[in-house]
């Protein structure tokens, strides 16, 4: 089980956290100038990444807020939890 | 050498000292007509299909650890075709009819055994959607029963259909042609047919690039060398999108960890494989005693062949409160493996934007029932260039046109 440090809320067991997939996933602004194949890499494609992933939490029997949380999908060390909007210290999001 | 009452009585004269390997290991050539990338269950049947079916001479696979050694050996082995959209009812019936004389076929006991499969309903929507599959079942030809509460109790007098019971069980689906092989003589029974027929089985050979020329594949970078490919196929499992990007290629796929165990050996007690959508559990008891429980995915996207225990103990704690009298069973061993989903829950099989390069991932949390029926339909593609029609419907780019195929619920559980 992870030990995931909500930003609110301090260190918590993963079964308070739901995982929301890959973070920093933009909504395009304007669906109607989409191709069908650049709609479809937004709704269905993931960079599935292996090694360090940029994902998104939500504390749902905690606090209820999202962040994100920069996980090794090899190793599951958690190097970074930031709040939406932030950028990871010492690094790119 | 072929297995029959005779070689293993006259192995036993020399007290099976002499039995020879069952495979060569081989060094790789510098070029073959067929590269496949990945030595699991599907990757082997499809080599040996392609040797067997479709002529091809010149075959090799590579994998980069031993063969069946990914999801291979680390699945719960259950088998059956009892899906609900014609598209993966026809593919996963054409596995099971391979199945059913798999062990002939290749000269190698698969110990496929039809003990039956069982899928719980504990609510009356449950029963409605069961009695759907089980007609949708019937019309494409597939065998299937719908069951009430008494009936599952005679096929499994351990179970507790009790009105009180935490999950009450109102009935079931029953497919009786569904049940277990051995998922270790299955990778193992297909690289010994497939070496027969003159495939080379590469071992600790890991594909690192995937060589393109004028949009057209040319061969394969390995640890071992470059190795000249006139076609290649990509058959890697959970490590799909890592193979997929060495050819540019961005997937509709995630890896996650999905976890499984099995208990000390117990006297027969579970005839069936049994398995409960709404709890996200199924056991069935190996022939030597131990019983086999598969958990869901894990959340998170994981190549770590391990995940979390929170995950373990959401399985085991409904599997006690169906099976009361399991309760003090220890477990034995467990484990985890990378499964690749697609957000239809349906498996990709077919051509990719790369000339000569094809791809047969996505086959996730239940892809060991389909793995003589993949390797088939994947030979098929991939000797003749186009979708074998069976496979047509499970195309790359579906995620683009829409025609998804959402098995998600509809397919009895995710195994
Ligand atoms: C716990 C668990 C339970 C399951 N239960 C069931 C079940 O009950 N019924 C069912 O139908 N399915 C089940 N499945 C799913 C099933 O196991 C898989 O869908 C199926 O095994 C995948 O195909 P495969 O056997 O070819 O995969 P694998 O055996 O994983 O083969 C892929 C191979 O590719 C190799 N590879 C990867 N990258 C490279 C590279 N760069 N170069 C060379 N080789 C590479 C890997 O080493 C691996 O050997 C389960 C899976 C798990 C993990
Ligand atoms: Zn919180």
């Amino acid at each position: 089980m992870l030990l995931i440090t909500c930003p609110w809320c301090g260190p918590r067991a993963e079964s308070e956290f739901s995982c929301g997939g890959e973070a920093h996933i933009v909504r395009p602004k304007d669906p109607d100038a989409l191709s069908d194949a650049e709609w479809a890499d937004y709704v269905f494609y993931r960079t599935n990444t292996k090694g360090d992933h940029a994902e998104q939490w939500v504390h749902t029997y905690g606090c209820r807020r999202w962040f994100n949380v920069i996980r090794n999908t090899v190793t599951y060390e958690i190097k970074a939890v930031y709040k939406p909007g932030e950028t990871p210290a010492g690094g790119e999001a | 050498m072929k297995f029959s009452i005779f070689s293993i009585a006259r192995n036993a004269m020399s007290y099976h000292e002499n039995w020879q390997a069952h495979w060569r290991n081989p060094e790789p050539k510098s070029e073959y007509e067929v590269i496949i990338i990945g030595g699991g269950g599907h990757g082997l049947a499809t080599a040996y299909y392609l040797a067997k079916e479709c002529g091809v001479r010149s075959i090799a696979v590579l994998e980069r650890n031993r063969i069946g050694g990914g999801n291979s050996c680390r699945n719960t082995t259950i088998v059956r075709s009892n899906y609900l959209w014609d598209e993966a009812a026809n593919l996963f019936e054409k596995s099971m009819q391979l199945w059913e004389g798999l062990s002939q076929d290749i000269n190698y006991n698969v110990m496929f055994s039809q003990r039956g499969v069982l899928n719980l309903c504990h609510t009356l929507q449950d029963m409605r959607d069961a009695a759907r599959r089980v007609n949708a079942n019937r019309l494409n030809g597939i065998d299937a029963l719908l069951l009430d509460a008494q009936q599952v109790k005679a096929l499994e007098p351990l179970i507790d259909i009790s009105p009180s019971a935490r999950y009450p069980i109102v009935g079931a689906t029953f497919q009786p042609r569904g049940g277990n092989a051995r998922h270790d003589g299955v990778a193992w029974g297909f690289a010994r047919a497939a070496d027969s027929r003159g495939v080379d089985i590469i071992q600790n050979c890991e594909v690192t690039g995937i060589r393109i020329e004028n949009g057209m594949v040319i061969g394969v970078d390995t640890s071992r060398g470059f190795i000249k490919g006139k076609k290649v196929g990509m058959v890697a499992a959970g490590h799909s999108g890592v193979v997929a990007a060495m050819a540019g290629l961005r997937l509709p796929v995630e890896s996650h960890p999905l976890q499984a165990l099995v208990s000390e050996p117990l006297k027969p007690c579970i005839n069936t494989v049994v398995m409960s959508n709404a709890v996200h559990g199924y056991i069935s008891q190996s022939d030597k005693g131990d019983l086999v429980i598969g958990a869901g995915i894990d959340q998170y996207c994981g190549y770590g062949q391990r995940g979390s225990y929170n995950v373990i103990e959401g399985t085991l704690s409904p599997i006690v409160e169906l099976f009361p009298s399991l309760s003090r069973v220890r477990m034995n061993r467990q484990w985890g493996g990378i499964v690749d989903v697609t957000p239809d829950a349906c498996p990709i099989v077919g051509t990719t934007p790369v000339k000569n390069l094809f791809i047969n991932c996505g086959w996730g949390t239940g892809g060991f029932k389909a793995t003589p029926g993949s390797g088939w339909v994947f030979a098929h593609t991939i000797a003749k260039g186009e979708p074998h029609p069976l496979a047509a419907p499970f195309a790359l780019d579906r995620h683009i046109s829409g025609a998804l195929i959402d098995e998600h619920g509809a397919s009895a559980v995710a195994h």
